[in-house]
């Protein structure tokens, strides 16, 4: 985590009258995992659109993005992306066997035969049970977080060096989110990638990010190493992200029932 | 008073060499203005039995009881009568409203079909359930799908609430919400339940969310209700093999950050 790879200088975003992201400035670093947490319509997809290339039609953006490579990063080969809507990203007309492989075939330039049987460990590497007969299934065959991972095997499946995943683990249950947790992580350690991790558990970004980026009504209130803002957080939003957060021992909202 | 009973329900898909028992022999109940959270591993068959109850899906055997009706043997004009008592919210939002439909016109659209209120009184109406799940009443006249995906699954919560249900089926409703926003909508559900006795069925792989609202906890593995009791207790020493592992991966907040080096 040395080089800057991206710098964003004041970039700002409209859809019609409406400011989504005001004046967003930050360097993204090669290889490290930058989580951006916020409340919700805070302007956290508009912010990884906005870096992707991949804002509606409709949206203004000003400012500007300067990468450090010659050529701009190419989507779908350079950047890998995870919607926060993942069956919204997948082709309900296609088998997921062909959707995740062919990433791969494009930009690895692998043959049909060697881009499935990449599928095929990339769907195992998800967790996905029964990956063979999964790759034959279509989307609408699948569950909401064997969805969810479909798409993350997907994004992954031409070997990004950008990944940027958005709520790509909101659904999936704690053991699986931890498994995928550690393939992005090791994905970012072994093979250099550099991780965009929206979420809105804090707690997740406590474990998977080297720095995190805390949006709020559109700007950028924080942005630093995990340990500075989650211990010493300089902005009264970060507080109130860390004050919501609940886990096992917080008090239950219901009164206990009377057993019957 | 027994709201729901669900006997013995089975669903199992097969298409091709793919061969999956969805829903395995699944029976328990729900009580008037309780809440039954459940959790279990990803495609354990929790949304499947979601949809079972809801009628989104026919069961294979199995009986349902709801509100001392047969549901199952509910078709037609009857069945659509009684659609407004039992709501879902859903995670899945693509494709839940219509693409070009506004915020108010998915609210006004159950408060007409349902009679829930006159044509004078319906903008008051959308306007209170607005500010119930925290957006604005100038919001109804933005189209749903220039909304984030929080904002969205608020209006999936108003449009569920509109109709005074008594049951609503929740499918990782609250998973994509930022905490303040969750917090208050965790808060309003479980005041619903305190005002009118609804009950909830609350699917979610978040378990202190589950912990917060549900009474009873069930936990799924492979089609089947392998674990059942209170929630605290079963949270606090979780008996089966799926309730332990899902428990002991909770990701904990860590504010000195990640160890580093690892891997
Ligand atoms: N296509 C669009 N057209 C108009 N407004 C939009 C559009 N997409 C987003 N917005 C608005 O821009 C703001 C930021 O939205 P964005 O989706 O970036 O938020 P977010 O931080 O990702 O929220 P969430 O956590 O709910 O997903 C919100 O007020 C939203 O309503
Ligand atoms: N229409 C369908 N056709 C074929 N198989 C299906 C269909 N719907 C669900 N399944 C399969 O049934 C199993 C249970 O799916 P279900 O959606 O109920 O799981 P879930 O517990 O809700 O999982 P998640 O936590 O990932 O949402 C999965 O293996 C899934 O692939
Ligand atoms: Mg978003
Ligand atoms: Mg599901």
């Amino acid at each position: 985590m040395t080089a800057a790879l991206c710098n964003l200088s004041n970039m700002t975003v409209r859809y019609g009258g409406r400011t989504a992201l005001s004046d967003v400035s930050l360097n993204l670093m090669a290889g490290e995992r930058l989580a951006i947490v916020g409340e919700s319509g805070s302007g956290k997809s508009t912010f990884v659109r906005a870096l992707a290339g991949l804002l509606p039609r409709g949206a203004i953006c000003d400012g500007q993005v300067h990468w450090a490579s010659d050529q701009a990063p190419r989507l779908g080969r350079d950047i890998g992306f995870v919607f926060q809507d993942a069956s919204a990203s997948l082709n309900p007309l296609l088998r997921i066997g062909e959707q995740v492989a062919e990433g791969a075939k494009r930009h690895l330039g692998l043959t049909w035969q060697a881009a499935y049987d990449h599928a095929q460990a990339l769907l195992e590497q998800v967790r996905i049970a029964n990956a063979p007969a999964v790759m034959r299934a279509y989307p609408h065959q699948l569950s909401g977080g064997q969805r969810q991972r479909v798409a993350i095997a997907a994004a992954i499946a031409s070997r990004p060096s950008i990944l940027i995943a958005d709520e790509a683990t909101s659904a999936l249950d704690t053991v699986v989110q931890a498994d995928i947790v550690k393939l992005l992580d090791e994905l970012v350690s072994k093979n250099a990638m550099t991780l965009l991790f929206v979420t809105h558990d804090i707690a997740l970004a406590s474990n998977l990010a080297d720095r995190i980026a805390v949006f709020k009504h559109g700007h950028l209130v924080e942005i630093g190493p995990v340990a500075d803002v989650l211990s010493k957080p300089r902005s009264s939003d970060t507080q109130d992200l860390i004050a919501g957060h609940f886990d096992l021992t917080s008090p239950p909202l219901i009164a206990e029932v009377a057993t019957s | 008073m027994t709201l729901l009973s669900v006997e013995n329900l089975r669903k199992h898909y097969s298409s091709g060499d793919r061969d999956v028992a969805a829903v395995d022999g699944v029976s328990f109940s729900l009580s008037a203005g309780e809440t039954l959270g459940i959790a279990g591993a990803s495609g354990s068959g929790k949304s499947t039995l979601a949809r079972l109850i809801l009628r989104l899906a026919e069961p294979e055997a199995g009986t349902i009881h709801f509100e001392g009706q047969n549901w199952l043997a509910l078709q037609g004009a009857k069945l659509r009568g009684n659609r407004a008592r039992m709501q879902m919210v859903f995670q899945d939002i693509h494709g839940a409203f219509h693409p070009t439909a506004t915020v108010g016109s998915v609210l006004d659209d159950p408060l007409r079909i349902h009679r829930i209120a006159t044509k004078k009184d319906r903008p008051g109406e959308i306007a209170r359930l607005l500010d119930r799940v925290g957006l604005a009443a100038a919001d109804a006249h933005r189209p749903v799908h220039q909304l984030s995906g929080g904002q969205r699954q608020r209006v999936a919560i108003a449009r569920a609430i509109s109709t005074r249900p008594s049951l609503i089926v929740l499918d990782e409703a609250v998973s994509a919400l930022d905490v303040q926003v969750r917090n208050r909508i965790l808060k309003l559900l479980v005041e619903l339940q305190r005002e009118q006795g609804i009950s909830y069925l609350f699917i979610s792989h978040d378990l202190a969310v589950l912990r917060a609202v549900s009474h009873r906890l069930a936990i799924m593995d492979t089609g089947r209700i392998v674990e059942y009791g209170r929630t605290t207790d079963m949270i606090d020493s979780p008996q089966s093999a799926a309730g332990h592992a899902l428990v002991s991966a909770v990701p904990r907040l860590t504010l000195a950050g990640r160890p580093k080096n690892t891997v």
